[in-house]
């Protein structure tokens, strides 16, 4: 490859040909402003904000779009680029709401820190500003669009990294807004609820359905027994909210802080994601022997699942009929802990801590209801939320002592980590398939090849004398690549992971905003998660969920064994087609 | 938002569809496609739109964007009155703007759009080629000149009232 001499801000520097002047910048430090660019979106070059002086060009060039050229003296400081990114925010803000106090995004607003970092100090202009009503129909994602800036990062992670495809300009002029065809309420459109134009967006005109006011309620009444649960991937993110670096695992950290705000009693998901395991192995293995509805597909992720009936409906009769490990722990408590505990049913309440807005779509599905039709899953907070909770008590998350979860549903082996990483859920159902269909202990339990899947990643396993084809899948874009090869019969594949959101939970809709000077989405800190949750389970003793022995407790006095009966009608579900269906 | 599964396009249409997906980028046809159904149809509806969406397997939203941007579609059918404001040279200089917003205040729709009851729409054209009369207004093929703002709500109180005569 070329390389190109340029020099930036009177530094020379060489960097391969095609890289943009953004990068060029990066490479020696400097972090060129930005509103509309993201690494892993295609170039906009709408917001004008990352405008740099190239000498010799007759007007500012945007920095995100303009590639280097040999020789290229380039300012990214001067007084007139100062001056020219100042102007810019300021038309932005003359059309924007007054609220940053009052804002969810106050303190963490890309637009709000680019306004202070080049000294906007006064609103020039109070006109008429654009006026929209808030959308407030979904059920995970909340639509402000007066204080939309029309970056369009949204449009493009929807389109480009999820295929979903669900969000356009409408209109022009001071009409212009982003929203679902026939600017159709989310909750009517083919929306997924991933989130992940929440975490792209670079304001508030995208937020997550807000449970925290229900939840402290909840916590404030005497007659409520509130328990909590903590979604794998929570632990190895939560500390990034509190200035942790990322990739710290701070599990019982958590415990005592949910303890602190006054949960009743503290469980994990994981013993839901053993379960899950164990019930999923056994459909798999029985699918296998009959061979029928081969590829089995996962199903812990409700943005996936949606994405599934709106998109491949065709597919439905493949995916596993296990409710999601959330799910699942949560008609545990509402039956058979109820039971042990002689609590009714109705006195508890369970708060799902979730990675995920797609949650709390999942929690109101009618078919995770109990008899009485109340929900199974009474409220969902994602990381931010729980985050938001810590700070608004006043608890100092960093000086907290370790305590444990409660006991039978908090005990979890190591493979109930690894679900919030992409290809976990992969890596512990094979713990417990190649087991069951060997009949032997095994000797290592690291399969290394499913992990780390940057997007897609097919591995092929000799157990007990066959083939078995897997793949691992994150983005639904990247489903969709493996799903157009099932349908058209290309490969024969036998089990398939797949994950709504980049890099599996841990780059769920609803986890921390990133620190200063990161982006969201980020690899680099997607793996370090990954590695914290990895690491947990080395270092588990039980890293198998069927040796988990609370699990053999539970099927040994309640479910009788995986498949049972009670276990088909508790723990499994159904999935529908539905409409609008969804464009590829 | 539409979710109807029996689709309604006309066969010419379909057909043409059709011929586009054999074609690369059929995407690129979409333009094509709308201004088809405009011109059969007066206007597009979801429900075509949607159509085209699936049958040409582009977004929806994408569909609905480009609908949405360009103002000679029209997302309502035309009302049973469709009001149209001349804006030739003429007729603006001659006020044509201030009449199309009294009819806009009047009838609270904007351009393009129907009222709620579908009598009346609203849309402007070109020069018509009568500056002499300016400013002019059609309403369906009936023309009016030199409409004064206070012609406005008499126009449609006439209209109206003789609708009412017809009816009964
Ligand atoms: S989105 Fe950002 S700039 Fe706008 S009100 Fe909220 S915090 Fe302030
Ligand atoms: S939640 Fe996901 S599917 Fe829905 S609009 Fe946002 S990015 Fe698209
Ligand atoms: S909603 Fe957010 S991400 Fe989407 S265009 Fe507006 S400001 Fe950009
Ligand atoms: S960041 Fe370069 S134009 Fe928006």
């Amino acid at each position: 490859m070329k390389t190109i001499q340029l020099t930036i801000d009177n530094l020379p520097i060489s960097v391969p040909e095609k890289t943009t002047i953004m990068e060029a910048a990066q490479t020696i430090g400097i972090h060129i402003p930005r509103l509309c660019y993201h690494p892993d979106l295609s170039v906009e070059g709408a917001c004008r904000i990352c405008v740099v002086e190239v000498e010799g060009a007759r007007t500012f060039q945007t920095s995100c779009s303009t590639e280097v050229q040999a020789g290229m003296n380039i300012r990214t400081n001067s007084p007139e680029i100062r001056q020219a990114r100042r102007d810019l925010i300021e038309l932005i803000l003359d059309n924007h709401p007054r609220e940053c106090q009052t804002c969810e995004r106050d303190g963490q607003c890309e637009l709000q820190n680019l306004a202070y970092s080049l000294g906007v100090r006064e609103r020039l202009f109070e006109g008429k500003r654009k006026q929209f009503p808030i959308e407030n129909s979904s059920l995970s994602v909340v639509r402000d669009s007066e204080k939309c800036i029309l970056c369009h990062r949204c449009i493009r992670v929807c389109s480009e990294i999820q295929g979903v495809h669900n969000l356009s300009q409408m209109h022009r002029g001071v009409k212009n807004v982003v929203a679902p065809a026939f600017e159709a309420p989310l909750k009517d459109s083919v929306c997924i609820n991933c989130g992940q134009c929440i975490n792209v967006c670079p304001t508030a005109a995208f937020l997550e359905q807000r449970s925290t006011d229900e939840v402290w309620q909840a916590l404030a009444d005497p007659g409520k027994h509130v328990i909590a649960q903590i979604a794998p991937s929570i632990r190895a993110a939560i500390g990034e909210g509190f200035g942790l670096a990322p990739g710290t695992p701070a599990t019982l950290q958590t415990v005592t802080a949910l303890r602190r705000l006054g949960f009743d009693t503290v469980f994990d998901t994981n013993f839901g994601a053993d379960l899950t395991v164990v019930e999923e192995a056994h459909e798999f293995i029985g699918r296998l022997e009959k061979n029928e509805n081969l590829p089995l597909l996962t199903s812990c992720s409700p943005g996936w699942i949606k994405y599934l009936e709106h998109f491949f409906p065709e597919l439905i009769p493949h995916a596993s009929s296990c409710s999601s490990p959330m799910t699942m722990l949560s008609v545990l408590l509402k039956t058979y802990y109820a039971e042990i505990k002689s609590l009714d049913p109705k006195d508890i309440y369970v708060v799902g801590i979730m990675p995920c807005t797609a949650k709390k779509f999942e929690i109101q599905r009618p078919e995770h209801r109990t008899a009485g039709g109340l929900p199974y899953t009474d409220a969902v907070l994602t990381t931010r939320e729980l985050i938001w909770m810590i700070k608004a008590y006043g608890i100092d998350f960093t000086k907290l002592s370790e305590e444990d979860f409660d006991s039978p549903l908090g005990f979890s082996s190591g493979a109930a980590d690894i679900f919030g990483a992409t290809g976990g859920v992969m890596e512990a159902a094979l713990r417990t398939v190649v087991e069951k269909l060997t009949g032997e202990s095994l000797k290592n339990l690291n399969f290394t090849q499913v992990r780390n899947a940057e997007g897609l990643k097919e591995a092929s396993l000799k157990v007990a004398g066959k083939t078995l084809n897997v793949a691992v899948a994150n983005g639904l874009t990247n489903a969709r690549a493996i799903l157009e090869k099932v349908k058209s019969g290309e490969k024969q594949y036998h089990l398939i992971e797949l994950m709504a959101c980049p890099g599996g939970c841990i780059g769920g809709g609803g986890q921390p905003y990133p620190p200063a000077g990161r982006h969201i989405l980020d690899k680099e800190i997607h793996k370090l998660r990954a590695q914290a949750l990895y690491t947990i389970d080395q270092k588990k003793q039980v890293r198998k969920s069927h040796d988990n022995p609370y699990i053999k407790e539970l099927y040994e006095k309640y479910l009788s064994h995986p498949g049972s009966e009670k276990a088909r009608h508790l723990l499994h579900t159904k999935y529908f087609p539905r409409n609008p269906r969804g464009v590829k | 938002m539409t979710t109807k599964t029996e689709y309604t396009l006309h066969p010419d249409i379909v057909s043409f569809i059709e011929t586009c997906l054999q074609k690369e980028h059929s995407e690129s046809y979409l333009m094509d496609i709308l201004h088809k159904i405009q011109d059969k149809y007066g206007y597009l509806s979801e429900e075509h739109m949607y159509e085209v969406a699936q049958r040409l397997q582009v977004p929806a939203s994408t569909v609905s964007g480009v609908s949405t941007f360009y103002h000679f579609f029209r997302l309502q059918p035309r009302g049973k009155y469709a009001i149209s404001v001349c804006m030739g040279t003429a007729c603006f200089v001659k006020g044509a703007d201030k009449v199309l917003n009294a009819f806009q205040t009047e009838l609270g729709i904007g351009l393009g759009e129907t009222t709620k009851d579908g009598m009346f729409s609203l849309e402007n054209t070109r020069c018509l080629g009568v500056c002499g009369l300016a400013p002019v207004v059609t309403i369906n093929e009936q023309v009016y000149s030199r409409v004064t703002l206070q012609q406005v709500s008499e126009l449609i109180n006439r209209i109206l009232n003789k609708d009412v005569e017809k009816t009964t």
